[in-house]
């Protein structure tokens, strides 16, 4: 049984006592190799939640373990050696002066040794699809490569806890599929703890589980099919359920009998046999 | 205004070691009050092209036309400033276009700078916070003590509030919530309407260039790879995997199930609805109506 890596209990945070709080009593745990996507309006505080998981910010009220340690001002330097983040901007995290010192200057910090490190820059990049760009400068990139390379830098620490907010924003829905498969392959294989932070529903899908936030709290928590079955409620609090629920809704208000809640084309096609076979 | 592109190439860093063709030899005109979207796997060179729509990167070699004004590497036009009151250009990180230190005066900014008067900003400034659905609330705090979307809204009125006639948007959607990409392409749609502007989006979203676009342009590595209407574009499965580009989804969703039922349901850019009847229709005929 895999035990909880990540727990936030009560969890309510503020950016400053003037401000109004950004999350309330936000409780939820993470297992060590599970797959959770983070949904919620814009403004809702998923991108404070990522923030507090590595430390960045801390909240006033309730308290964040990860690995059972708190996280804390003097826990924080070790817990990050565990965390993997990609920010909403890679800009933002870049500080090495080409590609590959990029990808490097975490392992670095995580004393990686020389051999490995280069052999790891490779790979990743190459994962990524970036190999020719070696020796650019980060900001001379284009926005979908600076995303890539953001990625391969996570993916060369393989860290215990990998945090994806909106990471793949900005590639085209084929890269993108290509980068998760990526991803989840190494989640699977190193059974890692991925939080995915996202507004893109094909990647919703794909998750264990799913935690949506509304208005800083936490809305509801539960594996895709089911939080995708309430497609009203979504709507409500600005969110939508993917094109095959659409379809299968759809198919069901002109009196076509759906079972099960399809997830992907496949299953909606299924459905859709056992129909033909049974008329 | 109408734009062309006549064999233009853009070389970054020419005459370096680093040097790097990112368009070569592209061509291309559109139609003032058209709606058209670029699209092209990352790096294709879609940024890149749109930084010549206000002159902030003039061709290595061709020549742009962007209405009366005419960019070419001898050429600049003596008035960008004019250009750019005329051409608003969305970026595609927002954190590239904020840098006031209140929201108020980053929205505020283009229209100052194009000498707009003091009661008109607050007038603009006022309908664009509400057409990117933005609380007034919020127009003292700094434009970086915000969230990835609000930040993308407040960088979207910045460009509205100038009252450009050319809107250029780079991944305008990016980062925002599934609503929100609704509606503020919507809002797009509606002025570009309205007030006949000429708009050109760059995007990922297969399914907002079908449906806002009425031409689309495909970049294949700083190249132009196919152009056309949507609905002809977008079925050529086999071409866009060329350059790793997928077809709409529901334009893949039909081409399964006509595969697995021996069906023949076209795609013609339907709603779900009009699908879901076609597939009832195909299912189970119509004995059962
Ligand atoms: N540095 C800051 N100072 C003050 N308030 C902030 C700051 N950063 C974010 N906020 C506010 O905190 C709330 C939550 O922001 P957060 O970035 O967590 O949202 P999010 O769910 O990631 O949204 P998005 O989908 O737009 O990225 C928002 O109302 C935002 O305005
Ligand atoms: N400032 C720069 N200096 C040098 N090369 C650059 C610069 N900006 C972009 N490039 C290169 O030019 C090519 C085209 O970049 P561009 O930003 O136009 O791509 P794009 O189609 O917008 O991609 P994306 O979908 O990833 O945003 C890329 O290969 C990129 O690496
Ligand atoms: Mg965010
Ligand atoms: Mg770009």
């Amino acid at each position: 049984m895999a035990g909880n890596l990540i727990e936030f209990k009560d969890v309510s945070f503020r950016y400053s006592e003037q401000d109004p709080w950004v999350l309330k009593n936000v409780t939820f745990t993470i297992k060590e190799d599970e797959w959770v996507a983070i949904i919620g309006h814009n403004g809702s505080g998923k991108s404070t939640i990522a923030k507090l998981i590595n430390g960045l910010l801390f909240p006033q009220e309730g308290e964040i373990l990860i690995g059972g340690k708190k996280v804390t001002e003097d826990s924080i330097w070790d817990i990050r050696k565990d965390v993997g983040m990609v920010f909403q901007n890679p800009d933002n995290q870049f500080v090495g002066a080409t590609v590959q010192d990029d990808v490097a200057f975490g392992m670095e910090n995580r004393g990686i040794t020389r051999e490995v490190m280069v052999e790891r820059i490779q790979s990743t990049l190459e994962a990524v699809g970036m190999s020719d760009y070696q020796f650019t400068e980060p900001h001379r990139l284009s926005g979908g490569q600076k995303q890539r390379v953001a990625i391969a830098g996570v993916l060369a620490i393989s860290p215990r806890v990998l945090i994806l907010d909106e990471a793949t924003a900005m590639l085209d829905p084929n890269g993108r599929k290509e980068i998760m498969q990526t991803v989840s392959q190494l989640q699977s294989k190193q059974g890692l703890a991925l939080i995915t932070i996202t507004h893109d529903l094909q990647e919703v899908v794909q998750a264990n589980r799913v935690i949506v936030m509304n208005k800083g709290e936490v809305w509801k928590e539960s594996v895709p099919r089911e939080i995708f079955t309430e497609k009203e409620e979504l709507r409500k609090i600005g969110l939508d359920v993917p094109f095959v629920t659409t379809l299968a809704d759809a198919l069901k208000d002109i009196g076509v009998s759906i079972s099960k809640e399809p997830l992907n084309h496949e299953e909606l096609l299924e459905e859709l046999w056992t129909l033909h076979l049974r008329t | 205004m109408d734009i062309t592109f006549e064999n233009v190439s853009y070389t970054y860093q020419r005459n370096t070691p680093f040097e790097h063709k990112a368009l070569e030899d592209l061509s291309f005109h559109i139609k003032s009050g058209s709606f058209v979207a670029i699209v092209g796997h990352t790096g294709s060179g879609k940024s890149t092209l749109i930084s010549h729509l206000n002159g902030l990167s003039i061709p290595t070699d061709g020549k742009v036309k962007v209405g009366k004004y005419l960019l070419t590497h001898d050429e600049k036009p003596g008035d960008l400033k004019e250009l750019r009151s005329k051409v608003g250009v969305v970026f595609q990180y927002p954190e590239h276009q904020l840098f006031e230190e209140t929201i108020e005066k980053d929205i505020g900014f283009g229209p100052e700078n194009f000498g707009v008067s003091e009661s008109e900003i607050k007038e603009r400034t006022h309908e664009a916070l509400s057409a990117v659905g933005l609380s007034e609330t919020l127009l003292d705090r700094s434009p970086f003590d915000l969230s990835g979307g609000q930040m993308r809204r407040v960088a979207i009125a910045g460009v509205l509030a100038i009252k450009p006639d050319i809107l250029v948007l780079d991944e305008p959607t990016a980062g925002l919530d599934p609503r929100g990409q609704k509606e503020i392409m919507d809002m797009f749609y509606r002025l570009h309407q309205e007030q006949s502007l000429t708009t050109v989006l760059v995007t990922h979203s297969m399914e907002d260039a079908l449906k806002y676009a009425d031409h689309v342009i495909i970049l294949n590595k700083g190249k132009k790879y196919l152009e056309g209407t949507p609905e002809d574009v977008f079925v050529q499965k086999d071409a866009l995997k060329q350059v790793q580009l997928d077809v709409p989804e529901i334009v893949q969703f039909i081409a399964s199930f006509n595969h697995k039922f021996n069906t023949s349901i076209p795609f013609s850019n339907q709603s779900t609805e009009q699908l879901a009847k076609q597939i009832k229709q195909a299912l189970i005929g119509d004995e059962l109506e």
